[in-house]
């Protein structure tokens, strides 16, 4: 199988702060894979530089067959509208209803009539739970979960290959975090997307994510399936994996390795 | 209680220092971290003159010490910074947001150069939106500011005037002034402040939300989305408003000549046509594009440089009004040099 993203001796310095050092990981078509890690270990650096928002000082990137760093004009906006993005907080765009967010890559890039534009957007909306006269509404009269829901239903809205998601579940409640783990399972399921999310959801980690990389001391310290993972000696996955609450939580999982 | 560490410091810097201390510590029954560190503090203190044995601590005590122990930061002195590291530092900060800027207007222009080989990636929408914002929501305060400075203008060169009963020559003063220099500059400072404040703020706001990374990531260039249509919005209601201001100026200083001096509307506007040549005119209208792309670029440009955090929109809101009247105004002074070498 080819990778969909390969990334390659990636080093990241902000002035003479080094973040990564050294990254090498390989994400699978049709999987689930999760970027974990302390905060202020790059998790969010690494998945701004996969989406061409940061370029890392060295190393190299290839996303769905194209190399990041010596991309064209042409070929980044091609990539770019095979991928979705899911913002931590959303980044629905304040001036526009949530129909306009969700169809406004539709509207600039397809010429698809309108008729079939707000009948794509009520699709998307129903996909990810949402009633369908929430569309009309601004982003700034949604709550929190629903924010997340409007701006994943955007980022599906060209039928994205690839999905990337920076902690979906965070801020969410624990039904509504559960439910849209199995919203994402489902639609990797339905529509054969890869997804890329940053997550601290230790259920999501125990439940959704086929495999992983744990970012530590600028390094990914492991990587793999959760029974790779859990085999580092590493501080941080000692600390994050086999604490009391997590052995006792997931005693069904953590046992058999 | 916290309010009783000052009375027990006081009691404890009674303590002689010269013999050896036993500190019994089994009478506490409560105590807080403020307490423990307060202890540990004369601890440290006392150790180093004599000796101190603690006796009748428990666990949790102990623990507690442990735990406070650990985690005081080490004493250092603050660094102190001298006046040629400041300065050093100062102008490093003030090279690298130059560096930004003209990086900032290469991609400008690369956008512009783009839109015009394209003309149909130019946002009309947002650029008839902009117009309506910056420049048509914009004309009662110009109105308003250009008519009071050219009464202004009139009232005070009439008094000086009439001194030589040169009081025609008031019509002179007035249209001139207005026309050449003081109608755009009072427009741009006016706009500075109403809508290159605006962009800033606007921009900035996007920027924390993530809007903006969210429009790069969709492919959408926020040059060609945000930036090109408040320049081009810009850079046409400017000089619309220049011209509007002009007349409004003009009919100012003819109300208070004639108020001041009993020049009539009729022979103000007769002398009008005698005095005022159209250069003059066009020198002014000239200046309106560049004031606007200036008021318009230092405005956005401002606005990429707000980071995540809320405060940073009001500095570089402030920043780019004050950035952007400065240049106005440094403009004005280049075109008043370029203009009197030129002979116009």
């Amino acid at each position: 199988m080819n990778p969909v993203i390969e990334v390659k001796d990636v080093m990241t310095r902000f002035g003479e702060r080094t973040i990564h050092d050294g990254i090498n990981l390989h994400i699978d078509e049709n999987e689930i894979y999760a970027i974990l890690g302390e905060s202020g270990s790059g998790k969010s650096v690494l998945m701004k530089e996969m989406i061409m928002l940061i370029e890392p000082s060295a190393g190299e990137i290839t996303v769905l067959g194209n190399s990041l760093s010596h991309i064209g004009f042409k070929e980044a906006q091609a990539l770019r509208s095979d991928w979705g993005v899911l913002f931590q907080f959303g980044a629905l765009y304040s001036s526009l209803t949530i129909a306009e967010n969700i169809e406004v890559q539709l509207k600039e890039y397809t010429a698809i009539s309108k008729e079939m534009r707000d009948r794509l957007v009520q699709s998307k909306l129903a996909l990810v739970g949402l009633e369908p006269h929430v569309g009309s509404l601004y982003p700034s009269e949604l709550s929190g979960g629903m924010v997340k829901r409007a701006a994943l239903a955007r980022a599906l809205a060209m039928e994205p290959k690839l999905l990337f998601l920076d902690e979906p579940t965070s801020g969410l409640d624990p039904i509504g975090a559960r439910n849209f783990d199995a919203l994402i399972v489902e639609l990797r399921d339905l529509l054969g997307i890869t997804v890329v999310m940053i997550t601290h959801d230790l259920e999501s980690i125990f439940s959704i994510v086929d495999r992983m990389a744990v970012l530590a001391d600028k390094h990914v310290v492991a990587q793999g399936s959760l029974e790779n993972v859990l085999q580092s000696q590493h501080p941080f996955v000692e600390k994050f994996f086999k604490n009391e609450y997590t052995k006792e939580r997931f005693k069904d999982k953590i046992k058999d390795v | 209680m916290l309010g009783t560490v000052l009375q027990i410091e006081k009691e404890l810097l009674q303590i002689p220092s010269d013999k050896k201390i036993v500190w019994d510590v089994s009478g506490i029954s409560d105590f807080d971290s403020a307490g423990v560190l307060l202890f540990i503090e004369y601890y440290e203190r006392l150790q180093k003159e004599t000796d101190v044995e603690i006796v009748g601590y428990t666990e949790n005590q102990k623990d507690m010490y442990d735990l406070l122990h650990r985690n005081i930061p080490p004493n250092e002195p603050p660094r102190k910074t001298g006046i040629l590291e400041k300065l050093g530092k100062r102008t490093y900060e003030i090279l690298g947001e130059m560096k930004n800027f003209i990086t900032f207007l290469g991609h400008l222009f690369h956008a512009i150069f783009h839109t015009l080989l394209k003309p149909k990636d130019i946002r009309f929408k947002e650029t008839i939106y902009h117009i309506h914002q910056s420049g048509f929501n914009a004309i009662i305060i110009i109105a308003l500011t250009s008519f009071l400075v050219g009464m202004v203008i009139s009232y005070q060169g009439s008094v000086q005037l009439a001194k030589f009963g040169a009081d025609i020559f008031i019509v002179d003063t007035v249209a001139i002034s207005i026309t050449r220099e003081l109608g755009p500059m009072i427009t741009a400072i006016v706009i500075a402040g109403r809508s290159g404040s605006a962009y800033t703020a606007e921009i900035g706001a996007m920027k924390i939300t993530e809007e903006i990374a969210a429009m790069r990531t969709m492919g959408f260039d926020p040059y060609t989305f945000l930036v090109l249509p408040r320049i081009f919005a810009l850079m046409v209601a400017l000089p619309l408003l220049i011209f509007f201001a002009d007349l409004i100026g003009i009919l100012g200083g003819m109300v208070a000549a004639s108020m001041q001096l009993d020049i009539s509307m009729a022979l103000f506007t007769q002398r009008l046509y005698e005095v005022l040549e159209v250069k003059h005119y066009l020198l002014g209208m000239m200046k309106g594009p560049v004031f606007a792309f200036l008021i318009a670029a230092v405005g956005c440009f401002r606005g990429f440089q707000v980071s995540y955090s809320t405060e940073s929109v009001g500095l570089h809101t402030t920043a780019s009004v004050v950035n952007s009247i400065f240049l106005v105004i440094a403009f004005d002074a280049l075109f008043s040099v370029i203009f009197t070498e030129l002979g116009l």
